[in-house]
């Protein structure tokens, strides 16, 4: 069965979606069960797949018996084994997570929220592991649409929010369906790895650079980046708090992953870095959206706004680093979408378990938490130190391999606004901290009526985050592990030195 | 400009690498006269069964964001009488029996009563189910399949819905027929691929099927693809009736358009 | 100028699709109403449907169902018979069936979307919603 490891990993999901589905109109009771063994299968085959892919470099795994380019191939390597684990593992954890809290929420529509959820992680697999760019069109649908469904079932702003995310992610979709068309007129294919053996040829084309600029575009529309982020803060503020955990970690670093895959193995870096010499301009771009990020981030007024804001400075992060065209530099946005993706996680976890039990994510509400609620603000300093970047957690090591890499390409700019970002996180993360550390619980707590007794949420919401936190640590002690065996064989022989 | 092909160059590059294996293959290898079909549901059929995927998805959005769970009937109901037009007001004291010969119900978006239509296009409503049927049906030899025929019969009920009222349809269909028959119709496909790995191919290789239909690898490709376009008609029959149901009503239904 | 007719001519599938996609994403940044934003949305993944679809078209070639392929001539019809030349290219008419259900399924959301926006703030205009929010 362990070849069949690329095709169970996103049909076990799909199937028990529909299962799910169907159970939640018999019995509800039974949904929550079948999503979580789905999930652990896919974790299991996902991690079996790392282990296969560090002997045996890429994995093919031909759909329907038809070799590529007449039929679609699945193509696992080291970056795609990589996020698919990531992807997994933070499911999973936020399956566990929340199920108090959608049981509160959701109670009727149980079996509708966790098809949508369990749709949702099959289409973000489904685009990390699929090596055919059509299809990752059609997945990349799937995780949207479940996306603007879940997020759309908030409060009172939430479906005004999902509405502007529609508009500005069927651009983006849309865009990106047309860069495909423009490469299939000058290739003939859509395979990924067979457009990259045909393109050489074509380097002068003007239906080669048109595609490059459009589906870039339309990634970036998906990916959050600045200036065209404006759905992203409203849509994860107004979001419900399980599902704001689930899409916030995963959403923008798999549309990362995509960029870095289009950059590597569509559009070889030949032909991004030495014909079109366009790393000067986006890094500037990356420079801005850091910037904006952080500044908008200081200006906000609760806890979800300024974390969404955060995500925002993180992307700049990435597609900077990506960008550089250094080994360093691309080292350094792979290996912050994974630790990006766990911080993330970390923090909306914790936000989500304050909003459980005091009812609002408002910096008021935070009072005089850290008595009454230890160890999920223990997580939340965890993922505040990681995303600061403080050693030994693995926020840190990214940003160090970021740095390094904008020192080697002489883009002294972009090494400044690192270092500028990461002190107003300090600031942020240490205004939280002031307030729920030394602010009494006051009577004004919990708008009113709630009582001063308040307890920590229940078991299953900490320990999840508590692993995660544990994970930050563990990743960081490890990362020159990871580096080597699993980063630097990504890396193409021609991107620098 | 130069490197964009011209309208209708048979020289283009898009018209010269994949595509002449499938238009001269396809017939030998899955014995699908209709190359639209066989790539579809085979060649490609994995990017079909997300298709069908997302359209399910969609369903359940509609769903999810919408459906207001069932409150409890209204306590008064008003009644008009079709031939003289008196409209009645019954309080709820005794069972009231749900559907009344010469009376119809009167809710806030109500159309009067209208003979003409009514009867026409209940005479129609079988007529399209059956032209649904053979739309999917012979989508190996003429132009169709399962996307088109499912839609041809979702039509169907939603005129149904229209012609009447939303009432009368889901009593013909009631909200559980039609929110269970959605998944089943993507699992028919998804079932078939997961029966084909099971069996020892790949996912969604139907040649696996040869065995368990005692025919040979090119037949049980054609067969496969019948199976998988039965399952997407399923879905997508199923996703028009339940999108149109939820948006129609707001998610109460009762009343339609 | 004697080059400009065939340049506009020879490629005026292109000039479609980009006359279309231009008046979509005039519609959706432009208009105030949600739902003529909705229609604008469609308008823009149509225009995209059809540039697939014209880059299909062949010369001379008709549709690709293979001619005398059912019944009793179905036996000749061997691989050696069949021209690719005489039949338009499939792909991307497999490819824009895909599209054009993605884009029936985001209309049902998007419609949905604009049901609860409408439920909660008894208007589809942008800017009385966000009067209506300010005021909060």
């Amino acid at each position: 069965m362990s070849q069949h490891y690329p095709a169970l990993l996103v049909i076990v999901p799909l199937l028990s979606a529909l299962l799910i589905s169907i159970v939640g109109w018999l019995n509800k009771r039974l949904c929550f069960p079948i999503a979580v063994v789905a999930l652990s299968v896919s974790t299991y085959s996902s991690v079996g797949l790392l282990l296969r892919v560090l002997d045996e470099k890429v994995i093919h795994y031909h759909l329907g018996g038809w070799a590529p380019p007449w039929g679609i191939a699945y193509r696992v390597d080291h970056l795609s084994a990589l996020v698919l684990v990531v992807v997994s593992v933070v499911a999973l954890l936020n399956l566990i997570a929340t199920q108090k809290s959608v049981e509160q929420g959701f109670s009727e529509k149980i079996g509708a929220f966790y098809t949508l959820y369990v749709l949702f992680i099959t289409g973000l697999l489904g685009i990390v592991v699929t090596g055919d760019a059509f299809n990752l069109y059609v997945l990349l649908e799937i995780t949207s649409l479940t996306g603007y469904g879940l997020i759309a079932m908030g409060e009172d702003r939430a479906p005004l929010a999902s509405l502007n995310y529609v508009y500005m992610g069927t651009i983006g979709a849309c865009f990106y369906l047309l860069g495909i068309g423009y490469l299939y007129i000058s290739t003939g294919s859509l395979n990924m790895a067979d457009i990259s053996s045909i393109l050489p040829g074509l380097y002068d084309s003007n239906v080669v650079l048109a595609a490059f600029i459009i589906c870039m575009v339309g990634v970036c529309l998906k990916m959050a980046f600045f200036p065209l982020h404006g759905w992203l803060p409203n849509a994860y503020t107004y979001a419900p708090s399980a599902v704001s955990s689930l899409v916030a970690p995963l959403m923008t670093k798999v549309m990362i992953y995509v960029m870095i895959r289009l950059m590597l193995t569509v559009f070889t870096p030949g032909f991004i870095f030495s014909k079109l010499a366009l790393s000067n301009s986006v890094v500037w771009l990356a420079v801005i959206a850091i910037s904006m990020g952080a500044v908008l981030a200081l200006g906000a007024r609760n806890m979800k706004k300024m974390l969404s804001y955060v995500i925002v400075a993180e992307v700049g992060y990435m597609v900077g680093g990506a960008w550089l065209g250094n080994r360093a530099g691309m080292t350094g946005a792979v290996l912050h979408i994974a630790n990006d993706a766990l911080m993330t996680l970390c923090v909306f976890l914790a936000v989500g378990n304050i909003v459980y039990k005091a009812k609002g994510y408002a910096f008021e509400d935070l009072k005089g938490l850290f008595r009454k609620m230890p160890y999920t603000m223990t997580g939340l300093v965890a993922g505040a130190l990681s995303i600061i970047g403080v050693p030994p957690t693995c926020g840190f090591f990214s940003k160090w391999y970021l740095i390094s890499g904008g020192i080697q390409a002489g883009q002294y700019a972009f090494v400044a606004v690192l270092i500028f970002s990461s002190l107003i996180n300090a600031v942020l993360f240490f205004r939280i901290i002031e307030i729920g550390y030394y602010e009494p619980f006051g009577a004004d707590h919990g708008h009113g009526s709630s009582p001063i007794r308040m307890a920590e949420a229940p078991l299953t919401m900490v320990v999840p985050l508590l692993i995660v936190a544990g994970g930050l640590v563990v990743m960081g002690v490890y990362t020159g592990d990871i580096v080597t065996n699993i980063i630097a064989p990504i890396i193409p022989m021609g991107l620098g030195n | 400009m130069g490197d964009f092909p011209s309208w209708a160059d048979p020289v283009s590059p898009a018209h010269n690498h994949v595509s002449p294996r499938y238009i001269e293959k396809s017939m030998a290898e899955t014995s699908v006269p209709n190359i639209v079909t066989a790539v579809l549901a085979d060649y490609r059929g994995y990017d079909t069964m997300f298709e069908t995927t997302v359209i399910f998805g969609a369903g359940v959005v509609c769903f999810f964001l919408l459906r207001i769970p069932r409150k409890d009937e209204p306590t008064v109901r008003r009644y008009r009488h079709m031939l003289t037009g008196m409209t009645i007001r019954v309080k709820e004291t005794r069972k009231i029996p749900p559907v009344l010969e010469e009376f119809e119900r009167i809710d806030t978006l109500w159309a009067p009563h209208d003979l003409i239509i009514k009867t026409s296009c209940r005479i129609l409503v079988p007529f399209l189910q059956l032209f649904g049927l053979y739309v999917i049906a012979h989508g190996h030899h003429s132009p169709g399949g399962g996307f088109q025929g499912g839609v041809i019969l979702g039509a169907s009920m939603i005129l149904l819905a229209i012609s009447h009222d939303l009432r009368t349809a889901i009593d013909r269909m009631s909200e559980r027929v039609h929110a269970i028959l959605c998944p089943v119709g993507v699992l028919i496909y998804a079932g078939t691929g997961a029966l084909c790995l099971v069996l020892g191919h790949n996912f969604l290789d139907y040649g696996a099927l040869a065995g368990i239909l005692h025919v040979d690898p090119v037949a049980a490709r054609s067969y496969g693809i019948l199976i998988v376009e039965i399952g997407v008609g399923l879905a997508v029959m199923a996703t028009m009736i339940w999108i149109y149901n939820n948006i129609s009503s707001k998610g109460n239904y009762d009343e339609g358009l | 100028m004697s080059d400009l007719i065939p340049f506009i001519v020879d490629n005026y599938n292109y000039w479609i699709y980009i006359t279309l996609l231009m008046i979509g994403l005039y519609a959706m940044i432009a208009k105030k109403n949600l739902v003529k934003k909705v229609v604008g949305m469609n308008i823009f993944q149509t225009a995209i449907i059809l540039f697939y679809v014209s880059i299909g078209a062949k010369k001379g070639a008709t549709i690709p169902i293979i001619q005398h392929g059912h019944g009793e001539g179905a036996h000749e019809i061997t691989a050696s018979v069949i021209e690719a030349a005489e039949y338009i290219n499939p792909l991307p008419h497999v490819l824009m069936l895909t599209a054009i259900v993605v884009s029936v399924a985001t209309l049902g959301v998007a419609l949905a979307l604009a049901i609860r926006i409408y439920n909660r703030y008894e208007t589809l205009e942008e800017d009385e919603i966000l009067a209506q929010i300010r005021e909060k």
